[in-house]
C-alpha cells in the first residue's frame, strides 16, 4: 500500500514537477486554442460544400470527410511531421498538429454539422427563400442556428475528444501536458506526474462532460 | 377580363417534370389584380408545385410565368427581388422557431430591403397589427397555437407588400376551432385588395371570398368558373366527382 501510494501519489514529487506540469498545461491550452476554431470552422466549410448542387463537389466535400474520419489521427500527424519532409517540406511540431488537427477535427466537426443541418426541414428554406433571402442569409440567419442547437452536446462531446486528443502532440516532441508529465516521470522515476496530468484532464473536462448530459437532456425534451 | 386592367399573375404553357412524371403538363392561368383564385384538387395533382413554380422554389420545366409584367423565369431577372413581391404561406407555417413573432416578420424587411431595425419593427408590428397580433410580437411560435402561427406567417409575407400572395392550404394543419381566425385575416386582405391565389378546400370561404374557382387534376387545369357554378353546376364529371367528395 505504501508502495502505491509513493509511486502514484508522491506529493513532493508532484509538487516538484508541477512548474513543469504548468508548463505542459498552458501548451495543451495553446493547441486548443488553435485546433478548436480551426475545427470549428473548417468543419462549418466542409458541411457547407457538402451541400452544394454541383454533386462532383458535393461529393468530394463528402469524400474529404470520409477519408480524415477513417485515417487514425496519430498517423495523420506522424505523416505530417515525418514525411512531408521527403517532400522537401518540414513543418514546426505546432504546424504539423495544426494541420493534422485541421483536417481531422473539420471532418468530425462537418460530420455534426451536416447532421445539424440535415434536421432543419426543407420548409425554413421554402419560407426564407420566399422573403428574398438569398441562399447564404438563409444559411446564416436561419438555419444554422437551429443546426447548431440540435446538435450542440455533438459539438461539446466532440470538442472534448478533441481536448483528449492534443496529447498525441506528445509524439512529435511538443511539451504539452502528457509530454511535460512524462519527462517529469522519467527524471524522477516515479508516475506522480502523470497521475497529476490525469487529475488535471479531468478537472478540465469534467465539468464539460456533466455539461453534455444536461444539454442532452435539453435537447431530448 | 372585361376592365382591361394588366394581370398581376401571368402563367402559360407551364410544365414540370421531376425526374420522368410530368407534374405539370401545360398550366395557362391569368390572376388579375385584386382577383382572389382558388385551387382545388386531389392531392398529388400539382397544386403545390403550382404555386412553387411561381416563385421558382420549384424550377419550371417549359412555359413561362409573370408577375406584374415582370418575367420570373428571364435571366435578367434578379428572382430574390422578385421574390419578395409574391408572398407565400405554406401549410406547416415554418416560421422559424428561433425567432419572436415581430423577428420572424422584420428578418426579410432587414436583409432583403435594408431597412433599419427601428423603421423594420414599425412595418413588423403594423404587419402584426393586421393579422391580429400585436400582442404577440414577443412571443416564440412555440408559445402560439397554429392558428396564431399562421397569421405571424401571413404578416411575414404581408410585410413585404407583396403584389401577389400565393396560400398552399393554409388551414390543413389546423384544429378546426383555429381555421375561422385565419380565414378572415384572408378575407380582411381580399378586402384590403390584395391579389391572391389560394389552393384550399374550404369551400364555404371559396364561396363568399373566390372570384374564380379552379379545379386541378393531374397537372392540368380540368375546369374553372366562379364558385357558384364550380361548386353547385360543374360541367366536367371528374370535377363533379371531387366536389361531391369534398362535400361529404
Ligand atoms: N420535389 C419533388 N420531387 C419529386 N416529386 C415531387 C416533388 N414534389 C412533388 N412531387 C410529386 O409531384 C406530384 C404533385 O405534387 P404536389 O404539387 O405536392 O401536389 P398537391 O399539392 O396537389 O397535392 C406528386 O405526385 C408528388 O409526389
Ligand atoms: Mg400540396
Amino acid at each position: 500500500m505504501e508502495a502505491i501510494v509513493q509511486q502514484f501519489f508522491n506529493l513532493a514529487i508532484m509538487e516538484r514537477a508541477l512548474p513543469l506540469i504548468l508548463s505542459g498545461l498552458e501548451q495543451t491550452i495553446v493547441i486548443c486554442l488553435l485546433v478548436i476554431p480551426l475545427g470549428l470552422i473548417g468543419g462549418l466549410a466542409f458541411a457547407i460544400i457538402s451541400l452544394s448542387r454541383l454533386r462532383t463537389v458535393r461529393w468530394a466535400a463528402i469524400a474529404g470527410i470520409d477519408f480524415f474520419r477513417a485515417i487514425p489521427p496519430l498517423v495523420l500527424l506522424i505523416f505530417i511531421y515525418a514525411g512531408l519532409p521527403f517532400a522537401g517540406l518540414r513543418p514546426s511540431p505546432m504546424l504539423a498538429v495544426a494541420i493534422a488537427f485541421f483536417l481531422n477535427t473539420s471532418s468530425y466537426y462537418g460530420e455534426i454539422y451536416r447532421a445539424g443541418i440535415e434536421s432543419v426541414g426543407q420548409g425554413q428554406w421554402d419560407a426564407a427563400r420566399s422573403t428574398g433571402l438569398y441562399g447564404y442569409q438563409t444559411l446564416a440567419y436561419v438555419v444554422l442556428p437551429q443546426a447548431v442547437r440540435n446538435v450542440l452536446p455533438d459539438l461539446v462531446s466532440n470538442t472534448v475528444e478533441v481536448v483528449k486528443l492534443t496529447s498525441i502532440a506528445s509524439v512529435v516532441a511538443l511539451p504539452e501536458l502528457l509530454y511535460s508529465a512524462d519527462m517529469a516521470r522519467s527524471v524522477t522515476f516515479n508516475s506522480s506526474p502523470i497521475v497529476l496530468a490525469a487529475a488535471i484532464y479531468l478537472v478540465m473536462l469534467w465539468p464539460i462532460v456533466r455539461l453534455i448530459s444536461r444539454l442532452e437532456r435539453r435537447v431530448a425534451a | 377580363m372585361t376592365t382591361g386592367a394588366l394581370p398581376i399573375l401571368e402563367i402559360r404553357g407551364l410544365r414540370k417534370r421531376f425526374h420522368d412524371v410530368e407534374v405539370l403538363r401545360g398550366i395557362d392561368l391569368v390572376v388579375l389584380p385584386q382577383q382572389l383564385v382558388f385551387v382545388i384538387g386531389p392531392s398529388g395533382s400539382g397544386k403545390s408545385t403550382l404555386l412553387r413554380c411561381c416563385n421558382r422554389l420549384e424550377e419550371p420545366s417549359a412555359g413561362s410565368i409573370r408577375v406584374a409584367g415582370v418575367d420570373v423565369m428571364a435571366r435578367s431577372t434578379d428572382i430574390n427581388a422578385m421574390r419578395r413581391q409574391i408572398g407565400m404561406v405554406f401549410q406547416s407555417f415554418n416560421l422559424y422557431p428561433h425567432m419572436t413573432a415581430l423577428r420572424n416578420v422584420t428578418l426579410a424587411l432587414a436583409k432583403v430591403l435594408g431597412k433599419p431595425r427601428a423603421e423594420a419593427e414599425r412595418i413588423g408590428m403594423a404587419a402584426l397589427d393586421r393579422v391580429g397580433l400585436a400582442d404577440k410580437a414577443r412571443s416564440y411560435p412555440g408559445e402560439l397555437s397554429g392558428g396564431q402561427q399562421q397569421r405571424v406567417a401571413i404578416a411575414r409575407a404581408l410585410a413585404l407588400e407583396p403584389k401577389v400572395m400565393l396560400f398552399d392550404e393554409p388551414t390543413s394543419a389546423l384544429d378546426p376551432e383555429l381555421v375561422g381566425s385565419v380565414l378572415n385575416v384572408m378575407r380582411e386582405l381580399k378586402r384590403g385588395g390584395m391579389t391572391m391565389l389560394v389552393v384550399s378546400h374550404e369551400m364555404r370561404f371559396a364561396r363568399d371570398a373566390a372570384d374564380r374557382v379552379i379545379f386541378m387534376d393531374h397537372g392540368v387545369i380540368v375546369e374553372e368558373g366562379p364558385p357558384q357554378q364550380m361548386f353547385s353546376a360543374p360541367s366536367e364529371a371528374r370535377t363533379r366527382a371531387f366536389i361531391a367528395e369534398l362535400a361529404r
